[in-house]
């Protein structure tokens, strides 16, 4: 019994961790301004990394292996955030302005809001 | 299970190559090869469950250390250009 | 399902390849270089090559990016215009690609069993690992033991690169250095790269040596354990510059170290012909062959593992010490 709900559970939280891995990865293409693209990108890496590896280690049991998933996502969780924050910072400190008209992809005039 | 998972972080990867390849600034394509870095991680872990092998978690482990400091790496470097010439966008 | 996704990867391979050809700003290309290896990473991995993949992860996608980055900060990094047309080199390069394919023709089909290298070597080597050797990673065997010439030259490879580029470079700057200009932006100034960098900096180091010593049982060994620590490295050197990195491991421990690594392998062989067997014949080296196998894989992949860091990191400092020069 309790089996089965730990696959049931593992299954939806690695279908959810895809969904965000794929939300990100249209919102790194639609966004229309740099900052606004890294949003997209940090944002759901990290989501997806705690999604799929909770679920991976649910499957896995008290193996080994769930020491290093757990790792795997301890390093993920460190590392990503610092290395989205670097890349803003250089980007704002080289002078690229946090505009929203500055870019190829730019809004239309009248948007409904 | 995990097929599903392996499809959508590869079709992930793939728009992040398409950001790469069209990003107008500098720091787009940065963020592209930061994405694929961490899309890759994700991938060796999935495959490698799906393998049933879980030795094989060394790989995802290794290139989670590695991809921050080649991030860290581009962006010191970057500065430093942009220190010598005062340079914005590039195509 | 496995076929599927490696054509996959081959075809973003093809596409970052001819990205990399096109683009005329060599910075765009580094970073779609570090793409193009962590792509190759992930098709020796689902071709079942896990310590290839280990190696290209860590040394493509991780150290040559930051020396093709050294080395962009030292020249100019837009391409020079060319003029003359490339009718030639497209010409010699699609008459080869078009033999190449032609030749594989002839190839057995991908893990067909009845292919010749599964008669007869895969099985010998298979059994006698675990006869003479005794540790389940075959590849390492084959690598260090079955095949230790090859690998003892790939070790003196890596040295020779490694004085080329000092050679090149300079082994230390000259006498007459600037004063070192504090860049206020760097990193050494931002305080979450420093806590997180210092953070990981000794899980890096121990990550490496973990690898370096499992090297016999899972994917590992003494190249990716040498990049990874060599990794962990220049992590400090970015966070607290290169002076502070020199004054915890100088540049004499560096040679040191490569030209102690590749002494060390020659060495053992040495030392096996001089109790009583061939070169690189680890059984002799103690009472019992089997744990003689062993040392002997134990202490030559320490050697490759030191090369390997130390040529690494010497190559990375004799590219930021001329680029603080200029």
């Amino acid at each position: 019994m309790i089996d089965i709900v730990l696959d049931v559970l593992s299954w939806i939280l690695i279908l959810l961790g895809s969904a965000c891995v794929l939300i990100g990865g249209i919102g790194g293409l639609r966004l229309p301004n740099f900052y606004t693209r890294i949003h997209a990108a940090s944002l759901t890496d990290t989501m997806a990394t705690i999604l799929i590896f909770v679920g991976m280690m649910l499957q896995a049991g008290f193996t080994l292996a769930t020491l290093k998933l757990f790792a795997i996502m301890l390093f993920l969780l460190l590392t990503g955030p610092t290395a989205t924050y670097a890349l803003a910072n250089a980007a704002l400190l080289s002078g690229l302005k946090p505009d929203a008209v500055t870019d190829s992809d730019k809004p239309k005039e009248n948007t409904p809001e | 299970m995990y097929v599903v998972v392996s499809v959508a972080i590869l079709v992930t990867m793939v728009l992040a190559l398409v950001r790469a390849l069209k990003g107008p600034t500098v720091y787009d394509r940065v963020l592209a090869v930061n994405v694929f870095g961490t899309k890759t991680v994700l991938l060796l872990a999935v495959i490698a469950f799906l393998y049933g092998r879980p030795d094989f978690l060394d790989l995802a482990l290794a290139y989670a250390l590695i991809n921050m400091v080649g991030i860290l790496a581009v962006l010191e470097f970057f500065q430093n250009r942009s220190q010598r010439t005062p340079k914005g966008e590039d195509d | 399902m496995i076929l599927i996704f490696g054509l996959f990867l081959l075809s973003l391979l093809v596409i970052t390849a001819v990205a990399i050809v096109r683009t005329k700003d060599l910075f765009v290309a580094v970073m779609l270089t570090s793409i193009f290896s962590l792509l190759m990473a992930a098709n020796f991995f689902i071709l079942d090559a896990a310590d290839v993949a280990l190696t290209e992860a860590a040394v493509g996608a991780g150290v040559t990016t930051v020396i093709f980055l050294c080395a962009l900060a030292l020249t100019g990094d837009r391409e020079k215009p060319r003029e003359g047309g490339r009718g030639l080199a497209l010409g010699t390069v699609g008459v080869l690609a078009l033999l190449i394919i032609y030749a594989t023709f002839d190839k057995p089909r991908l893990g067909d069993p009845d292919a010749p290298v599964h008669q007869h070597i895969a099985p010998w080597y298979i059994e006698k690992t675990t006869e003479y050797m005794d540790f389940p990673n075959v590849v390492t065997a084959i690598l260090s033991s079955f095949r230790g010439y090859d690998t003892l030259g790939e070790v003196f490879v890596v040295f020779a690169a490694c004085i080329g580029v000092l050679f090149i470079l300079g082994v230390s700057p000259p006498r007459k250095l600037l004063r070192v200009k504090d860049s206020s932006n760097g990193l050494r100034h931002h305080l979450i790269p420093q806590v997180v960098g210092r953070l990981l900096i000794p899980f890096i180091v121990l990550f490496g040596l973990y690898t370096q010593f499992h090297g016999e049982y899972g994917p590992g060994g003494g190249f990716q354990a040498g990049a990874i620590i060599a990794t962990g490295v220049i992590l400090y050197a970015l966070l607290e510059g290169e002076d502070n990195a020199l004054r915890a491991i100088p540049r004499g421990v560096l040679l040191g170290m490569v030209v102690g690594g590749a002494l060390l392998f020659g060495g053992v062989g040495i030392v096996c012909m001089l109790m009583g067997g061939a070169f690189l014949d680890y059984s002799v080296l103690a009472a019992d062959p089997v744990w003689g196998q062993q040392l002997g894989i134990l202490i030559i992949e320490a050697g490759v593992g030191m090369a390997v860091c130390g040529a690494l990191l010497a190559i990375f400092h004799a590219f930021a010490a001329r680029e603080r020069m200029s």
